[in-house]
This record gives structure tokens, sequence and C-alpha cells, in this order.
């Protein structure tokens, strides 16, 4: 039986139980979600973008699904220490595929701002739901956001109106924990109307080592003149399997940041795709990801420069040790209507072995004419001159060569906006290159 | 302090150093002169342990040690420095981390404590007055978009937070103007002790015009070929070098 067959079946037979435990908003999408995973299958390496990770192997496994939702025995903030603390964030907590709500930040947020379980939102607000959901993150496009669509039931909703600012920070810490071997499918869908704002940190965690799988997939809709910075951080573990997908729209004038920081894993895809559909708006993507062992970060971006005066910035870095695998690509389309783009790419990677992998495909589809467009990318090896200079001045080499590789990450960790978040990363890159940071360094559970 | 036996040295297979026999005695300066390509940056690489090149014969002995045994950053423990003749530049290293981690590797070495952070910030104030350096270069990454002329002061600056017994100085004038020479030489001045000895590199009069040698060497073909006291050099700016290739038969 194919991996994507036994998705099918267990589709069929429990069809009733998620939309029982859903909301109708999202159970509307199930069905035809479903025909077109059966259609399109998981996708395989002679997919272009595909071709550096093998979904069949990550999907293969059999993992047990909570469908039911059994309500799972813990109380996250118990348990959990989050690597980024004394942050005074607004701290919330995502465990599998469900917003935890028993327990909540004390701080009211502002007048008509929404944040908590899409599922309630769902249901409470169907029309401002429905009006997004599921808009953005195509079935027919992508068969993995049509199996989450297929089987999600649960998972993150923020709304935040007209000209309305979330002055602190939201931290988000999704959880994942079971007892046996588990898959989670978890939503998010941010919206900012015009002139909104909101800073928010998601970090990704497992609780345990069992093997996990989670799919996720986000919808961002950015309205005009509104600010978003969204990093993203995951500390996962080994026995990880991570697929996101995120779909983010801009309108005009709207600013975007997006951070995505693999600091441990097992295995990731990030799929990350950004329309910039107003004039005036911009987007920095930045990313890094430090592996080691057999991890892989597979990090696929698209940024379409619908119409004109849109600036791009993206940036990724790699460093990959032992028999580690990543794979970066970067698609810009500048459309014929997309006059005055401004767009930059640069990926830089290092590979400290020789076992060490690295693929990276810069794109450009450049198809109006006055448009500034530079891309660059570069898989090379520490700087031996550089090196010898650290060492000639006394510092030892091992210590010399981790300032080196904390000084290439260096320039992605400088694009956090939140200064005690910048102070926390640099910490914890730093304890990454050590080799003192490992996935359950965060949870008392592991320890 | 430092005693060359008949150093024979080879980069990529080619041999370049070919039997030099040097000694340096604390308190000294000496120069070494000598044509383009005669050797006298593979020496002052070799001395410090650059990978890129390879000892074949000889020995080296610093304040007793076998140096040649020793890695790049014993060597820098134990008291050598080089001021290196293209500065390389660490983007995303601020000079402030890399000092702190060399001063206090150096102190790790003696079996000293870390310096405080006050303390490390006041002793960087302190020497960066020595080469006239200001705060905005100590902030800046390693070297990165400095002039040359800074360049240069800047190896002084670290020879400075370092405190090495000997200094070699390979053509620390090269790029630099007039002023730059002077602030840069007028640092070396000022960092000279009795107990410290320095080799200085330089193909030119100008530089000895500020730091005075005691010894003045020729190197040539991997070898030194003349040694003699400071008019040596005055001698070579006026004559050039074809009537030391004459003394050795050469046909010029």
């Amino acid at each position: 039986m194919s991996a994507a067959q036994q998705y099918i079946d267990i589709f069929r037979q429990t069809k009733s139980m998620i939309n029982k435990h859903s909301a109708p908003v999202l159970n509307a999408l199930r069905d035809d979600a479903m025909a077109c995973f059966e259609k399109a299958g998981l996708p395989t390496k002679k997919i272009e973008r595909y071709r550096y990770i093998d979904m069949e192997a990550m999907f293969a496994p059999d993992y047990g699904l909570n469908l039911n939702k059994l309500d799972i025995p813990v109380n996250p903030y118990d348990v959990f220490h989050c690597d980024v603390p004394n942050m005074s964030t607004l701290l919330y907590f995502v465990v599998n595929d469900a917003f935890y709500d028993k327990l909540l930040p004390k701080v009211k947020l502002p007048e008509g701002v929404i944040l908590g379980s899409l599922r309630q939102a769902a249901e409470k607000h169907p029309d401002l739901v429905s009006k997004y959901y599921g808009k953005l993150a195509k079935i027919e496009n992508e068969s993995v956001v049509a199996l989450n669509t297929a089987f999600t039931q649960d998972g993150l909703f923020i709304y935040v109106p007209k000209n309305v600012k979330v002055e602190k920070t939201v931290q988000v810490i999704n959880i994942l924990r079971s007892d046996v071997d588990l898959m989670a499918n978890r939503r998010v869908l941010i919206v900012l109307e015009e002139g909104a704002s909101l800073d928010i940190l998601f970090c990704d965690h497992t609780m345990d080592e069992n093997n996990f799988l989670s799919t996720q997939v986000m919808e961002v809709y950015a309205g005009p003149n509104s600010h978003l910075d969204l990093y993203e951080l995951e500390e996962t573990g080994l026995k990880s399997r991570c697929v996101r997908n995120m779909y983010v729209r801009q309108e005009a004038d709207s600013n975007v940041l997006l951070n995505n920081m693999t600091l441990y894993n097992g295995m990731t895809r990030n799929t990350t795709e950004v329309s910039l559909v107003g004039e005036g708006a911009e987007i920095g993507m930045y990313g890094m990801a430090i592996e080691d062992r057999e991890q892989l970060v597979d990090n696929n971006t698209f940024i379409d420069h619908v119409v004109g005066r849109c600036r791009s910035r993206e940036l990724y870095k790699y460093v990959l040790d032992d028999s580690s695998t990543g794979a970066f690509a970067g698609k810009v389309l500048v459309r014929p209507n997309a006059q005055k783009t401004d767009s930059q790419q640069t990926n830089r990677d290092l590979c400290m072995t020789k076992t060490a992998h690295m693929y990276t495909q810069p794109q450009l589809e450049i198809y109006a004419d006055d448009v500034k467009c530079a891309h660059g990318a570069a898989v090379g090896q520490l700087d031996e001159s550089a090196l010898f200079y650290m060492r000639a001045r006394g510092i030892d080499e091992h210590e010399a060569r981790l300032l080196l590789m904390f000084a290439f990450v260096n320039d992605v960790i400088d694009t956090i906006n939140i200064d005690v978040l910048k102070d926390r990363l640099h910490h914890l890159v730093e304890k990454r290159f050590r080799k003192e940071l490992s996935g359950c360094a965060s949870c008392k559970i592991c320890k | 302090m430092l005693e060359i036996k008949d150093l024979h040295a080879s980069v990529e297979g080619k041999e370049i150093l070919k039997g030099i026999n040097l000694t340096v005695k604390a308190g000294e300066v000496h120069a070494i002169m000598g044509p383009n390509g005669s050797g006298k940056s593979t020496l002052s690489s070799v001395l410090v342990g650059d990978p890129k090149f390879t000892v074949t014969s000889g020995s080296v002995t610093f304040k007793g040690k076998d140096l040649l045994t020793l890695s790049p950053e014993d060597r820098s423990h134990e008291g050598i420095f080089l001021s290196f003749q293209y500065p390389v530049e660490i983007p995303g290293v601020s000079m402030v981390n890399f000092m702190r981690a060399a001063v206090n590797e150096h102190r790790k070495y003696k079996g000293l404590e870390a310096l405080s952070a006050p303390a490390f910030l006041k002793l960087m104030r302190e020497r960066r007055a020595v080469v006239e350096m200001d705060n905005k270069l100590a902030n800046r990454s390693v070297n990165e978009g400095f002039s040359g002329g800074e360049k240069k002061r800047n190896e002084i600056f670290q020879m400075a937070m370092l405190e090495p017994c000997l200094s070699i100085l390979d053509e620390t004038d090269s790029g630099l103007d007039i002023d730059a020479l002077r602030i840069v030489a007028e640092g070396v001045n000022k960092l000279k002790d009795p107990a410290k000895s320095t080799i200085v590199i330089t193909h030119y009069q100008r530089l000895l015009d500020y730091i005075k040698p005691d010894i003045v060497h020729v190197l040539y073909k991997g070898r030194i070929v003349k040694t003699a006291g400071p008019e040596l050099a005055l001698e070579l700016e006026k004559r050039g070098y074809d009537w030391i290739k004459e003394e050795l038969g050469e046909e010029v």
C-alpha cells in the first residue's frame, strides 16, 4: 500500500469523527481536499520542487491520529520551559493541533482582536473565518495542503481589526506531545486588517521521544498598510518530521517580515509563498538552518511580484555539519506589470564536512523591464585565511571555528526586530554550535 | 630569544627557504631586507606556523622551546606576534569579540582568569590610544572595510593588546602614507621594551628611520647573504641589491 493510500483509507473510515470534532467551515472543504489528494498523491522526487526531500518516507510510517480529540493529559505551563523566556510576551500553547485554552494569559488583548482556537472561531464567527479559510492555501496546487485541509480539526486563528496594534509580542508554542507515534495536522489563519500591526513568535517543540509528523498550513492576510513580524523557531527532535506550508498575501504598503530559524530538527520542509498584490508592499524573508547528524532542512520559497513598486529581500543561511542535508529554492517572479520592482535574494551555505550536502536553486523569472533584481547563491567552507589569522592571535582553532560560524549566521539573526529575542537567539545559536543544545533541552520531561 | 638554524621550507613543493640561520636576542631590533621573492614573507609565515608552508628541515628555538612543534595559537601564547602584510577581513566578527577571545585565551594559557568586561574595555581604550585608533573601528567587524592604513594600525593595536615578546612586522610600511607610517612606527616604539625583540621586514629605509634596527640582514634566494649594522640599510637604499648579487658572483 502506498503511503498516500493509508491516509485515503483513514479519511474514509473516520470522516464523521473528524467532522464531529471540528467546525462546519473547516468541514466544508474536506471532501474536495481529499479528492485533490487522491488525484495527486504525495509529492515524489520527480516533481522539481520536491527533488531533495523524500516525502513518501516522511508520510509512510504508521502514525497515530488523535481525531477523536482525546484530552492530552498535560498542562504545558507546568512542564514546559521555552528557550525564549522572560520576553514578557503574550504566551499561548498549541498542543499537537489543538489550541490550549484552559489557562490563558491574563492580559487583555486590544478591543476587537481575536486570538484563539481556529475551531472555536469558526463556530463563533463563521462568516469571518470562511471569508479567508482555504483561500490562499490551494488544495489543487499542493497535495500536502490538500491532505492537511482534509484532516485538520483545529489550530490557531488571529484577527487584528483595522488600525489596531497588538503592542506586546505574541508567542505561540507549538508542542508535539504524545505517548505513541503521532501525526498532527495544524492550521493557522492570521488576518490583519488595514493598518493593523502584530509581532508573533512561533516556537516549535517536541516533548517526547516518539516519531512525530506534523503538517501545518498557515494563511496570512496582510491588509493595506499593515505590519507583521513573524518569527518561527524550530527546536524539535531527531525523530520529528515537519511539513509547513505558508501562504502570505500582501496588500498595498503592507510590511511583512518572516524569519524561519531551524535550530534543531529531524526532517523539515518549509514551503513559503508570498504574493505582493498591492503597490508599495514590502517583504523581508529570512531564514537559517543549523544542522548536523542526518538532519535535513528544505526551504522552498516563492515571492510573486504581481504589481509594481514592491520590494522583496530574501536571505537564507545554512551551516551543515556531519551528514546533514540542506536545500534551498528561491523563486522570484516579476510579472509583466510589476515595474519598479526591487528584489534581492541571497543564499549562503557552509558545508563543514565532505558528507554534508547543500542544494541551492535561485530562480528568477522577470517579465518587466524596469526593475532592480539581484540574486546570489554560494556554498563553501570556512575561510581558511580568517581561521589562521585568528589562530595567529592565540584563539584556539575550535573556538575560532565557532566564532566564524557564529559570524556567518549573524546577519540573519540581526534581522530580528525584538531585542530580547535577538539576544536570546545569539545565546541559543552559540549553544547549538557548541553542541550543548538538543531538541529536548527545553522540557522537563526528557531530562 | 629566537634561534633559527639551517631552516628549509617549501610551499606547494617549491623550496623557498634554503637554510636560514638567524639569532635574535632580547631587546634587539633586526631588519630583514631583500628583493621581491627572496623569501621574507615565507620566513615570517613559517615562524607563526601558517599551515600553507612546510618546514622540510632545520630548527627554530624560541625561549628555549622547539617552536616548530607548537600550534599557531600556542606560538601566539608564547609571545610571538606577526603583523600581517595582508590583514584578513572577518565579516561578522566584531573587533571587540575578536580581541576579547584572543586576550582571554592568552590569559587562560598563563593560568589567569578571564578579564571582566569593564577591565577589558578599559584595556581596549588604553591600547587604542597607542595607534590613535578611534572607537568606531573597534566596534566594526575585524578589518572589514578598513582602509590599508587602518588595517596596519589595527595590527599594531592588536600587538599592543597582546604584548608579545617577539614582534614580526611584515611590510607594515607598505601601502601607508607618511602620516600613517609615523603613527604606526611611533606605536611600535611606544611598545618597545628591553625584554622584547622585533623583526622588521621591509623594502625601504624610511620605516627604519623611525624604528632603528640594531642589525640588518639581506635575504636573497632563501638565504641570509649579508648581515651588518644599520648602515647596510642606508647603503641598500642608495645602491639597490645588484652589488650584493655581484658579491655573490652572480651576473647582473
